[in-house]
């Protein structure tokens, strides 16, 4: 059992290097914001196989905020990318 | 009686003043300052006929008495002849200042109140026995003085002669307040009369000299002495009223009163009689020397009050030598301390009259330039008579009262020589020499300042104004001070058995009781002796000299100017200033880079040396915890974000990675069991980095630097350094933990005393609630600074762009 674990890490960790990888060479910039978001996403299964390692139940709330911080973050740089602005102004105040 | 508020009555009459000036326009101001000395030199004569007797009288009244400081009057003979100078003087100043001053032109308000601030700031200080009380009266003289220089404050050099004045004259008082706390400190009292009872004791301590030091620099600054006499002609800027009270007959003699007053405490030391004697001779011979270099008619009264303050100081310093001596007949230094304070009040009488007189012919023609004025004896003859015995005196001749003091001078001089302590009979015969030749400069200034302004060709075109006899009360003044000049040398036993004794008595206490044991009697004709015959010389050489005076006169032009006493003070000011801000402007940059060098090698160099020195250099890796294996990751993920922000290229790449970093310590967080530290800092985090993308967004396009940080030594060295302190300082403390943790009491007491389960939220709203309290007012604080700045700029702006549309 525990083997399968230490293979689990050893991979999760393995693509999070290739992640961070692209995350520094990428050439454009949507390369990068979904290489960070990959990245959050590997995280989230990281801490989830450290609670099982050290048997807590304590940072299960971690595992859901990064999640919505990961979807929000990947929103958010999305509609940047798109608009040039994350939250646009009413448009009676323009 | 309680006189010691006579001394605030010129105060409490300036208060007057200033309403008196408002309402009755018709008289002139200074009748109703005139009666103020003239009560007060009435109330001072009643004192006269009991401390000729040799009493005392001492009147106090507390100030603060927690710190056992009063303001003590304390009138014996030298503190009663200064009093009697300062209202007597001060009477005929005021009296000839109303016909000086005229009434529609001047601001005579303010005048008068300068000068009767300045007379109670003198007579507190003449008669002072606590040494507070005494500093707060000098300092009040300075004050009142750099007034009353500056009183015509829209010329230039009245505010350049009153403002070195007062930096001059301040310099010295506040040394003077060291030595009078290193003094108050050795006699553990304020008071001058009990330190003079100590004094013996005094002198074993070894702050003694240093206190002596001090208080000679305050009486040496005051008085005008070498080298600081250099305030004085620049002071003549002043009114001449003001010049003829203060600097001649009152506020330069303050310094000579200290010296006076302090001489039982000091007299003991070689050094009080070396610099005493020594500097007094020096500013003598100098002053009389320079005085000749002079052309403006209150210049040269300048430099020779110089001179003969330097006369007074050195005679008061030969008399301090009779406290080894002892009071044998033939002992001769108890003379000089007699001398001196006849030649003070000698000296008070001829030179106000003289400024006077000086006042009088710029008053009548327009110009002090003596090279401008000549022949004026046959216009202002009473003018001139007074100005002949003034100068007479001054120079030394018979019938007059300088005759009288010169000859003591001399014997006091001679008799140096005699003294076989402190090197003075090999250095001694030194003194007689120089005296000698100031006496010569003295005559030939006094010779050149009468008979230059007074005979000789009358140029009427080169004057300003018609040259006339001055009005008959501007001459009041200075014919009653002349007539004194006469009398005193007719009966100058009266003059010595009243006022002078009794302030020998004061100087002296440990030869003298009661004045009646002073035996000396002056004497006009005195035999054929070594002093007549100087005295004989000095007329013959003198005479000589100033009949050649054109001749060698231009030979002053020839003396470098660079060398002289006053480019040093400029170039002094001129450093301090000039210096002062080159040394600012080199090291406040206005780079906040600058300053954080500056703050961070002090914090580094302050905590390794405190390491170091301490010898706090202790680290033992025995009590650390063993590292794991995913530690290790997220710590070199951790550096490599670190450096990613260091080496990036751009900043996005750098925001990016300071995200990483933060992420990375969110991992710390969580493999270390922190649960509530790891949710925060993940959410901080993206909150974060979003501003900064934010701000990164709004970067200015042209500034847009794409590229590598600048590497810097400099910084590089610094950031080491801060980086390399912090980790000694961290594993030294970590080695070295004293007391154990409190945590074990919250484990315990959670759930019984505070109902929670989660540790570190019961520890930040029950245990330590307050914290956090402030910690929402931080965030509180923020948000709204955040509002008000936008907010703020955007009503700015659009106003600029209202005035733009306009």
């Amino acid at each position: 059992m525990m083997v399968f674990f230490w293979v689990m890490v050893i991979l999760i960790s393995l693509s999070m290097l290739a992640f961070i990888y692209r995350l520094i060479v990428g050439p454009s910039i949507p390369d990068r914001v979904v290489a960070l978001d990959s990245l959050g996403v590997a995280l989230i299964c990281m801490i989830g196989l450290f609670s099982i390692l050290v048997d807590t139940s304590f940072f299960l709330e971690i595992i859901l905020l990064l999640a919505i911080l990961a979807f929000i973050g990947t929103v958010a740089f999305s509609k940047f990318l798109e608009k040039g602005e994350i939250i646009q102004r009413d448009n009676d105040h323009s | 009686m309680s006189f010691v508020y006579f001394i605030f009555i010129p105060m409490l009459a300036a208060l007057v003043i200033p309403f008196l000036y408002k309402k009755v326009r018709g008289i002139h101001t200074g009748w109703f300052v005139l009666a103020v000395p003239v009560i007060l030199f009435s109330l001072y004569t009643t004192f006269l006929s009991k401390v000729k007797n040799g009493e005392s009288f001492t009147s106090s009244f507390e100030w603060i008495p927690s710190l056992n400081i009063s303001v003590t009057s304390y009138i014996d003979g030298l503190s009663l002849l200064f009093s009697l100078l300062i209202t007597g003087i001060g009477s005929l100043v005021v009296l000839y200042s109303i016909f000086y001053l005229d009434k529609t032109r001047e601001q005579l308000h303010n005048f008068y109140v300068y000068l009767l601030l300045f007379m109670t700031a003198m007579l507190g200080v003449v008669q002072s026995d606590h040494m507070i009380s005494l500093y707060f009266f000098w300092e009040l003289t300075s004050i009142s003085s750099f007034l009353l220089i500056g009183y015509w404050y829209k010329r230039d050099r009245s505010r350049f002669g009153a403002l070195k004045s007062m930096m001059i004259t301040v310099f010295g008082g506040l040394m003077m307040l060291g030595g009078f706390v290193l003094l108050s400190i050795m006699g553990d009292t304020y008071s001058i009369r009990e330190l003079i009872a100590s004094a013996p004791e005094l002198g074993n301590h070894e702050w003694f000299v240093w206190s002596l030091i001090l208080i000679l620099l305050g009486a040496f600054t005051k008085s005008a002495q070498f080298p600081f006499y250099i305030w004085l002609p620049d002071a003549m800027e002043a009114p001449t009223p003001v010049s003829a009270y203060l600097h001649s007959a009152t506020m330069v003699k303050a310094g000579l009163y200290l010296v006076a007053r302090f001489t039982p405490i000091f007299a003991s030391s070689e050094w009080w009689i070396w610099l005493v004697t020594g500097i007094g001779l020096l500013t003598l011979f100098w002053g009389s020397f320079f005085a000749l270099k002079q052309t403006d008619l209150k210049g040269i009264l300048a430099f020779s009050t110089v001179s003969q303050l330097g006369l007074i100081m050195s005679l008061l310093g030969a008399g301090a030598i009779s406290f080894h001596t002892g009071i044998e007949e033939d002992s001769i230094f108890k003379y000089a301390a007699f001398a001196a304070i006849f030649h003070l009040v000698n000296h008070a009488t001829f030179k106000g009259s003289l400024f006077m007189i000086a006042g009088i012919v710029d008053h009548e023609t327009g110009t002090r330039d003596i090279r401008k004025l000549g022949g004026l004896m046959s216009m202002m003859p009473i003018s001139f008579t007074i100005a002949l015995i003034g100068s007479f005196s001054m120079a030394g001749l018979p019938p007059f009262n300088g005759f009288l003091s010169k000859e003591m001078f001399l014997t006091g001089m001679l008799s140096i020589q005699d003294f076989n302590l402190f090197a003075f009979d090999t250095w001694g015969i030194l003194f007689p020499i120089i005296a000698w030749i100031a006496s010569v400069f003295t005559f030939i200034y006094s010779f050149y300042f009468v008979f230059r302004t007074f005979t000789g060709k009358h140029k009427p075109d080169l004057l300003p104004k018609q040259a006339h006899e001055a009005p008959i009360g501007m001459l009041i003044s200075p014919a009653i001070l002349g007539s004194l000049v006469v009398a005193i040398f007719f009966i100058p036993n009266v003059i010595g058995d009243v006022l002078v004794k009794p302030a020998v008595v004061a100087i002296q206490p440990y030869l003298y009781d009661v004045p009646e044991d002073i035996h000396i009697h002056i004497k006009a004709w005195h035999g054929p002796n070594i002093e007549l015959w100087m005295t004989i010389g000095i007329v013959l050489l003198g005479y000589l000299l100033y009949a050649t005076l054109s001749k060698w006169q231009p030979l002053y032009n020839k003396f470098p100017q660079g060398f002289t006493l006053n480019r040093l003070y400029d170039t002094m000011m001129f450093l301090s200033e000039v210096g002062t801000n080159r040394l600012t402007r080199f090291y406040m940059t206005g780079f906040i880079r600058s300053y954080l060098v500056y703050m961070f090698t002090g914090i580094v160099l302050l905590t390794i040396s405190t390491v170091f020195i301490k010898e706090a250099f202790d680290i033992s890796f025995a009590t650390l915890a063993p590292i794991r294996f995913y530690e290790l990751i997220i710590a070199l993920v951790l550096i490599a974000g670190t450096l990613t922000i260091l080496l990036a290229k751009s900043r996005l790449t750098s925001i990016i990675a300071l995200g990483a970093v933060g992420y990375s310590v969110a991992l710390f967080f969580v493999i270390f069991n922190a649960p509530d530290l790891a949710l925060t800092q993940l959410v901080i985090e993206t909150v974060s980095v979003a501003l900064f993308l934010l701000a990164f967004y709004h970067l200015p396009k042209l500034n847009r630097h794409e590229n590598r940080m600048k590497f810097r030594l400099g910084n590089a060295l610094v950031a080491i350094g801060v980086g390399v302190t912090v980790t000694i300082v961290a594993l030294s403390a970590h080695s070295q933990k004293l007391v154990p943790s409190i945590s074990s009491y919250y484990e315990k007491t959670v759930y019984k005393e505070a109902g929670g389960g989660n540790i570190v939220n019961v520890i930040l709203v029950d245990y330590r609630g307050f914290d956090t309290l402030f910690e929402i007012a931080v965030l509180a604080i923020a948000s709204l600074g955040i509002i008000a700045l936008i907010q703020l700029r955007l009503t700015k702006k659009k106003e600029v762009n209202r005035i733009e549309d306009k």
